[in-house]
């Protein structure tokens, strides 16, 4: 028997609430702090959907922006050049050009999970970070999407309700994977491949399965990041990106969703607090300190902010201590 | 024909100064396991304080072989320096960590060093001094060989040759091979593992620091942002070679310099960045562990 409220009233509910807060925000806060939002869903599905191929199958893949790109591209061209899927509506459009977003991307992560069956470690990472430059230096000699020049004019059609919507999906899409039959076999990958091979998990499958999953949602971010910028270029997507995702998912602790959604809003969000600071040396000391802190935390601590641990975790623990006090 | 020897000629040039870079990649790899991200801001280092100390040296528009031997020691004194200062403080700390921190800490060390280079150096592209002057000093039909092709040839040639003496026999050589067989073993030898480990940052940052000058000799624009292709593209030299391995890194870098000249010689020069990684990809999937990398099956 399904859960009814589980599955079905739960997303639902969370449908309107999203709904609700699409309306409300946009009078709430100005555009500034509306735009770091929407950049903190964005970077919230690039590092919960890293996570799952860095964090849970134990791979290291540091190409992410490459399939953001593709993700990014590929819808925008769509939304810009193609018909409307039969009479749907702005937004709906959106969806289904963000979904084609994201398939194509997965289709890339599907090219870069096969090389993946061979190579391990360092070799795979510089490999994925190989494909996602090449795909960015492609996309910069594809004239049809505006080559090295960018692409201008995308409908700004993403708004706070697709944005929490996507953020929705994809972490409820991993945390669900995650407490699987295949998640488990994701992690036995991580913890120890030749006994996950020997206890018949066929580990190729699952690795490039976590590859196809994780740039799905990397396109989907790129789709909901070109319409909602209206702009697009290559330079955007650089081996930098690609890092800003990998620290996050460090940052906030190898496999910890609720880690990587944290560090995700850390990470959009310090650079902006530091701009103050900017206002009053009138020296761009922000991606300096950003950097620093970066160094400094690895060094003191090593195991990311949450570890292996989820939020729920870290609830039961601290209430479990403050019970533990008060009964003796 | 001409033009087809005119992109070996330039393709090695360009592939010796990614082997200087690549070797320090290679050597740091071999000892840690470690890919040093911060290794292609040592090089962007290198080359300012080439800039700098032609200035202070007064050399900056005298070209002679005098000014440029000077300024290149300097620099690569300059950055091996650097280079024990990085270790030291930054990854000396994460010895025992998990491996993934030491390249975060990496990453964060590049960005410091991009970052604070913007501030400091200021982030327009400067030129750089002209402390060697060029001229065509070989010529055969339409192929011509610069005096700057030239330098940069005999320049790393010689840096390797000195780093191969070094490494196969040398005490300290030797040593750091047993450190990069095992570095556990080799403690229990009685070698100082943290001395030699040291000891390769020193060494590998010199050579990026002439890598930097070389490539300010031939290239003279520098900007705080310069090493991040071309470290990338020198890592992947490193990769491609066999990672761990010094002759690989050699052969890897020309492969990638040469390669890259006839792309952009034959037309295709916006593709010139995606090239490297092709190539890499290609041959990874038909040899794992690189070119003359040993691929070895894990045990149980």
């Amino acid at each position: 028997m399904v859960d009814l409220k589980r599955s079905v009233l739960f997303p639902v509910m969370m449908l309107f609430v999203f709904a609700g807060l699409n309306y409300i925000l946009p009078h709430t806060f100005n555009a500034y702090i509306q735009t770091l939002i929407v950049y903190s869903c964005i970077n919230i599905i690039l590092a919960v959907s890293l996570n799952l191929v860095n964090g849970f199958t134990g791979q290291f893949s540091i190409g992410h922006a490459g399939f953001m790109a593709a993700g990014a591209y590929l819808s925008a061209y769509l939304t810009m050049n193609h018909a409307h899927w039969a009479g749907s509506s702005d937004g709906l459009n959106f969806f289904f050009n963000t979904i084609a977003g994201g398939v194509i991307a997965g289709l890339a992560g599907y090219a870069v999970g096969l090389p993946s069956l061979r190579l391990k470690g360092d070799y795979l990472a510089i490999v994925t970070l190989g494909f996602g430059e090449i795909i960015r230096v492609v996309l910069l000699n594809i004239d049809a999407v505006g080559g090295a020049r960018g692409m201008y004019g995308i409908p700004k059609t993403a708004n706070f309700f697709w944005a929490f919507t996507w953020v929705f999906i994809c972490i409820i899409t991993i945390k669900r994977l995650i407490y699987s039959t295949h998640g488990r076999a994701f992690l036995s990958v991580r913890e120890d491949e030749i006994a996950a091979e020997s206890v018949g998990i066929n580990t190729t499958r699952y690795k490039v399965q976590a590859f196809v999953i994780s740039s799905f949602f990397a396109g989907v971010a790129g789709s909901i990041f070109a319409h909602y910028l209206s702009y697009l270029n290559p330079s955007t997507f650089s081996f930098m990106k690609s890092i800003d995702v990998v620290v996050m998912v460090v940052l906030g602790g190898m496999g910890s969703i609720s880690g990587s959604i944290l560090a995700a809003i850390i990470i959009t969000i310090l650079p902006e607090a530091l701009r103050p600071l900017q206002e009053i040396t009138k020296i761009d000391f922000r991606m300096v300190i950003y950097s620093l802190t970066l160094i400094v935390l690895m060094l003191a601590k090593p195991q990311g902010l949450f570890g292996k641990l989820e939020l729920s975790d870290v609830w039961k623990r601290l209430s479990e201590k403050s019970l533990g006090k008060k009964n003796g | 024909m001409e033009a087809f020897f005119q992109h070996i000629i330039n393709g090695v040039s360009l592939g010796s100064i990614y082997a200087l870079i690549a070797l320090g990649y290679t050597m740091v790899y071999g000892i840690l396991q470690l890919i040093n991200f911060a290794h292609s801001d040592v090089y962007m280092i290198g080359a300012f304080i080439g800039f700098y100390s032609a200035k202070l040296l007064g050399v900056s528009d005298s070209p002679s072989y005098g000014s440029f031997f000077s300024v290149l020691l300097i620099a690569m004194i300059g950055c091996g320096i650097l280079g024990f200062t990085i270790e030291r403080l930054a990854y000396r700390p994460l010895r025992n960590a998990p491996k993934l921190n030491a390249l975060i800490t990496a990453i964060g060390l590049s960005l410091l060093f991009e970052y604070s280079g913007q501030i400091v150096f200021g982030a327009t592209p400067q030129l750089f001094p002209n402390i060697l002057a060029d001229s065509i000093i070989f010529s055969f039909g339409e192929v011509r060989i610069t005096r700057f092709d030239a330098t940069i040839l005999l320049t790393s040639l010689c840096l390797m040759v000195i780093l191969r003496y070094i490494i196969q026999s040398t005490k300290l050589g030797k040593a750091m091979r047993a450190t990069s067989f095992n570095g556990q073993w080799a403690s229990l030898m009685g070698i100082p593992v943290d001395r030699i480990i040291s000891m390769t940052f020193v060494i590998g940052s010199s050579l990026a620091a002439a890598g930097g000058i070389l490539v300010g000799i031939k290239y003279p624009k520098i900007e705080p942002l310069m090493g991040v292709m071309i470290g990338l593209k020198a890592f992947v030299a490193a990769v491609l070679g066999g990672i761990g391995n010094i002759a690989g890194a050699v052969l890897g870098a020309l492969i990638m310099g040469i390669a890259e000249e006839f792309v952009v010689g034959y037309g295709a020069s916006t593709y010139r960045d995606a090239l490297a990684f092709g190539i890499l990809i290609v041959i990874l999937l038909f040899r794992p562990a690189g070119i003359l990398g040993k691929f070895s099956v894990e045990k149980v």
